[in-house]
């Protein structure tokens, strides 16, 4: 294949992959847009192995890799539960960071290109950046991967003075960047390439352990977008315009995704990008004065399944709770009892509900659950003070009250759902404890509201039990 | 100092309902309020002095006697000029009052240097109101008061039946006007078996009307009718025909027609005209609940029944006061809230804030100057207490990308990357800068085109980034194998970095997509 129709093969490509980013614009063209990729990645792949810049003898290889990660990827893919989608995210992160790291080190070590002056310069910065976000992405997504499956605790480290050791990093980072550049010979640049390798891999391992488990859709968004700059930082140092293109696609579609995760925990962007919750962080800890007292109502299963009976309209909210105790398919069964009893169900999503952007819609959509009674918050937090029961199924901060009624409570600025306007509120909870953010929730206090304690399963398993009982 | 809340018992012939409960004598003395009540203001209720009296109030023997030992007094109706002379000067006073149709009793409480909060006042669209909304309280039990006369005065079943001793179809019912005392009506009549059937202006009560079990009936003509304030407007000439045509259809056909139709400061629309009613079928029943504000059927008359061409009419003004019990429990709550919004220390005293949207809509005269009617409301939500929400997103896809840029920031953006964009230009080879201009313009395509995905499938999307992020493979492919050239390179290291490299990114590729397909497969309606 010559070496302009491997370029036109790029550009159908790059057309294909922007296609279907495109497609993801609503459920119905989800799928075709699926495809698209698929069709690009084939198209990209196949037009380099039998485009000029591979010869016969690595043909062999490029199977047998081919093979071998593909079957594991198919494997996965196969294996995963969805509730353990926001792991695996994470875990497929690593690999393109550690992928991006060997590209970077095999393009450094490899003396058949040759360069010299300001494209030497650029060529060494374009290898050293994308070894750089490439290590970062790397060891943070191993450690999101570690925290989101329970591997490692949840709760922030916060090492003292954390922000100078970052800083420190990156002075390190840069000071090491000049050796590096003015070094002669693969040799002698090595090293300073090595340690910049692991200066980067503690870095991305202190950023993501400084976060809490609730900011944890940020985080894996941001790791989303960290892979695309470094696939599109590799496309730079083998000078290749589909790796760049793509590599930018990636990077801002994470960007964004972060920056739509922010906006709805009332977080500031930079802040996360630069890692750890400055602010957020310290001020989780401590708690607001005038903590809500009073007593929380205890309801039962069984009385539970009569409210939802005598319901018109029902609003569920679910958490991270539901996808911890894997009940979304009694959630499901649920819900289709009471709408075919004429009961108005619908699912009220906060974008940071989860792990994960969408985790939520995920997990519903894995149980069945028809999309279109899932709504946003936008579209239905108009529509609490007509339902009659809102039930909370294992979240907590994304309904407190006290981030819209409270000034000096950290989380105060915060889109909620407002489940407290409801006639009803029921929440599911195991216990009294406080949510990621440390906060009391008022919610628990308030008169119209029902607490419903135990494992969110076994207490929903209960309720459906009544119901059809 | 605590005050002291007077509850007189209701002077208005007929009037059976009270200002408070004794559950709520006990909420207002928790408060810091002592709590005076008239021997009998309760009786018509069914709440006896000596329920009162348990509950913590003092019981006092003639109006009088209570009119002048009140600090605050909660009353139902608005007083009469009687009962104001009794006023001890600077008294506040809680209850119906509406000061567009009373001027004489305004400028009586006035002159008495009165505090008058008008609960009929009450700015109904501040969602944070509703716990007092004593109309809306009121108008519920007179919706349900409503459909139980009706129910009365009909001579059959309300549900259909097949029984032994014959077949019986359910009753038809058509309510006029689908406000709070409308909704309760078809909440209470669907409730009851009937087949509801329901007609508004404001076409968005449709879904209300739907959700309490009822059939919304549309006029043939395309006008929105919502007034301000969730109110209801006068129509045009063309749509008010289209409406008589059907309100003629349904005359027809129902067996019972409820009317609750009223535009503040009109008389009531006249729906339901004299051949309407004749073309009823004999024992068919209205219930007209604007009977106060002139009816809206031609042939009623206020507060009493009336049998005209064999269809019972009835014009009673006091439905919730034929409920005494349940509209005084619920009226006492209402005023409970307003308490608490006004005694916010809990300490026996209150204080008139002006600065609360919703205590000043209510307060009609602020010790003896006339405060109504108050300025509208700053513009509707957001809500209050909400200083550092970002606008909400638009709706519709994905987040949009909201409320343009400010003017200011906007020049820093352009200015620091019109710098960067220099610096760039100034040192760069050519061979880079074409690679920089396919890196900027993507991003930017990427920009577009993530914000339009729908946040439900943020979870995919990340997953199809993530694989076609694994096109970093091309790096990998592009190395395995040795140049054409005669160049030396460390060939097993760069193969082994490269066979590794496309064995992850290979994984990340496959099992990507695949995933993103199982997930999508998933999403149905």
């Amino acid at each position: 294949m010559s070496s302009s129709l491997a370029t036109v093969s790029y550009i159908g490509a790059t057309i294909l992959f922007i296609l279907s980013l495109g497609g993801l614009s609503n459920p119905e063209t989800s799928r075709r847009g699926n495809v698209y990729g698929m069709v690009g990645m084939a198209l990209a792949v196949l037009a380099t192995v039998f485009g000029p810049r591979v010869t016969l003898a690595g043909i062999p290889w490029i199977i047998a890799a081919m093979v071998v990660g593909g079957s594991i990827g198919l494997y996965a893919a196969r294996k995963v539960q969805m509730t353990q989608m926001p792991e695996l995210v994470a875990l497929m992160h690593s690999l393109v960071g550690l992928a991006a790291c060997l590209v970077g080190f095999a393009s450094y070590i490899d003396t058949s290109v040759v360069l010299s002056g300001a494209e030497k310069t650029i060529h060494e910065v374009e290898i050293y950046i994308g070894i750089l976000i490439g290590a970062v992405t790397f060891s943070g997504s191993i450690v999101a991967f570690g925290k989101l499956s329970g591997k490692i605790g949840g709760k922030p480290l916060l090492l003292p003075g954390r922000h100078w050791l970052n800083l420190l990093g990156l002075l390190i980072v840069i000071g090491f960047g000049r050796e590096f550049i003015n070094a002669h010979g693969v040799a002698a640049g090595m090293l300073p390439l090595a340690v910049m390798t692991v200066v980067a891999l503690l870095f991305g391992i202190h950023m993501v352990m400084a976060i809490g488990g609730a900011d944890m859709p940020v985080v894996v968004s941001m790791l989303n977008s960290y892979s695309g700059w470094a696939a599109a930082a590799t496309g730079f140092m083998l000078s290749n315009d589909l790796l760049i293109v793509t590599g930018a696609l990636v990077g801002s579609s994470g960007a964004i995704l972060s920056y739509i995760m922010c906006r709805a925990m009332n977080r500031n962007f930079v802040s996360v990008i630069a890692g750890g919750f400055g602010t957020g962080g310290g001020a989780a800890a401590k708690k607001a004065d005038g903590e809500p007292a009073g007593e929380v109502t205890a309801i039962s299963a069984q009385e539970t399944a009569e409210l939802l009976k005598d319901a018109k309209n029902v609003i569920i909210v679910p958490g991270y709770g539901m996808a911890v105790a894997q009940a979304q398919h009694t959630v499901f069964e649920i819900t289709k009892h009471l709408r075919e009893k004429g009961v108005n169900v619908r699912f009220g999503i906060h974008p940071v509900a989860g792990r994960m952007p969408g985790h939520m819609n995920v997990l519903l959509a894995e149980a069945k659950v028809p999309y279109d009674i899932v709504m946003e918050m936008d579209e239905i937090n108009g529509d609490f003070p007509e339902a009659d029961v809102s039930m909370v199924i294992g979240a907590n901060d994304i309904v407190n009250p006290a981030a819209q009624e409270d000034p000096t409570s950290p989380i105060a600025g915060m889109p909620v759902l407002e489940v407290w306007k409801a006639k009803t509120s029921i929440v599911m909870k195991r216990s009294m404890a406080s949510g990621y953010a440390g906060v009391d929730n008022p919610l628990f206090y308030k008169d119209n509201n029902r607490m419903l304690f135990g494992d969110a399963k076994k207490m929903l398993d209960e309720v459906l039990g009544a119901l059809k009982g | 100092m605590s005050l002291t809340i007077g509850i007189p018992r209701e002077t208005y012939a007929g009037e059976k309902r009270v200002a408070t409960v004794p559950d709520v004598v006990e909420k207002l003395r928790k408060l810091g309020f002592a709590v005076a009540v008239e021997s009998g203001a309760g009786d018509a209720a069914n709440f006896a002095d000596a329920t009162y009296e348990a509950a913590g109030a003092t019981v006092v023997g003639s109006a009088a006697e209570l009119w002048a030992a009140s600090d605050i007094v909660f009353k139902v109706r608005a007083p009469s000029l009687d009962e104001v002379a009794g006023m001890k000067a600077g008294t506040t006073l809680i209850s119906f009052v509406w000061p567009a149709q009373n001027p004489e009793l305004m400028a009586a409480l006035a002159a008495k240097q009165a505090t008058v909060l008008a609960i009929d006042c009450l700015p109904r669209t501040l969602s944070r109101a509703q716990k007092m909304d004593a109309l809306t309280s009121q108008a519920g039990v007179a919706g349900y008061r409503a459909v139980i006369e009706a129910a009365n005065a009909f001579g059959r079943f309300f549900n259909g039946q097949i029984t032994a001793a014959g077949k019986v179809p359910p009753a038809k019912v058509f309510i006029a006007g689908a406000g709070v005392a409308g909704l309760a009506a078809i909440g209470t009549a669907a409730g009851l078996g009937a087949i509801v059937r329901a007609n508004d202006t404001r076409a968005e009560v449709a879904d209300q009307v739907v959700s309490l079990g009822g059939e919304f009936v549309k006029v043939d003509y395309e006008e929105e009718g919502s007034g301000g304030g969730g109110y209801a407007k006068v129509m045009s000439e063309g749509f008010q025909q289209a409406q008589r045509a059907m309100y003629a259809q349904q005359a027809k056909d129902v067996d019972i027609i409820i009317t609750t139709a009223l535009i503040p400061g009109k008389p009531a629309p006249k729906l339901i005209t004299a051949e309407m009613v004749q073309s009823m079928r004999p024992g068919s029943v209205i219930v007209d609940m604007a009977a106060e504000q002139g009816g809206n059927c031609e042939l009623t008359v206020p507060h009493e029944v009336v049998v005209r061409h064999g269809v019972t009419i009835i014009g009673y003004a006091d439905l919730p006061s034929r409920l005494a019990k349940q509209s005084s429990t619920l009226y006492a709550t209402n005023l409970l809230r307003l308490t608490e919004e006004l005694c916010k220390t809990k300490d026996g005293s209150i204080n008139v804030n002006f600065d609360d949207d919703a205590i000043r809509g209510l307060t009609v005269i602020k010790e003896g100057s006339v405060t109504w009617p108050a300025p509208p409301l700053k513009a509707p939500p957001p809500p209050a207490a909400k200083p550092a929400m970002p606008p909400p997103a638009p709706k519709g896809h994905g987040h949009g990308a909201g409320a343009p840029m400010a003017g200011s920031t906007l020049a820093i953006v352009f200015g620091l990357g019109s710098a960067l964009f220099w610096l760039v230009g100034a040192y760069a080879p050519a061979a880079f800068l074409s690679h920089f201009t396919v890196f900027v313009l993507a991003c930017f395509v990427g920009y577009m085109v993530v914000w339009n995905v729908t946040p439900a499938l943020h979870t995919p999307l990340m997953s199809v980034t993530n694989a076609i992020s694994s096109i970093i493979a091309i790096g990998a492919l592009v190395q395995i194998a040795p140049p054409l050239g005669e160049a030396v390179r460390p060939e097993n290291w760069i193969r082994g970095l490269a066979f590794v490299g496309i064995v992850l990114t290979a994984i990340n590729m496959f099992g990507g997509f695949a995933v993103t397909r199982r997930m999508l497969a998933m999403f149905r309606k």
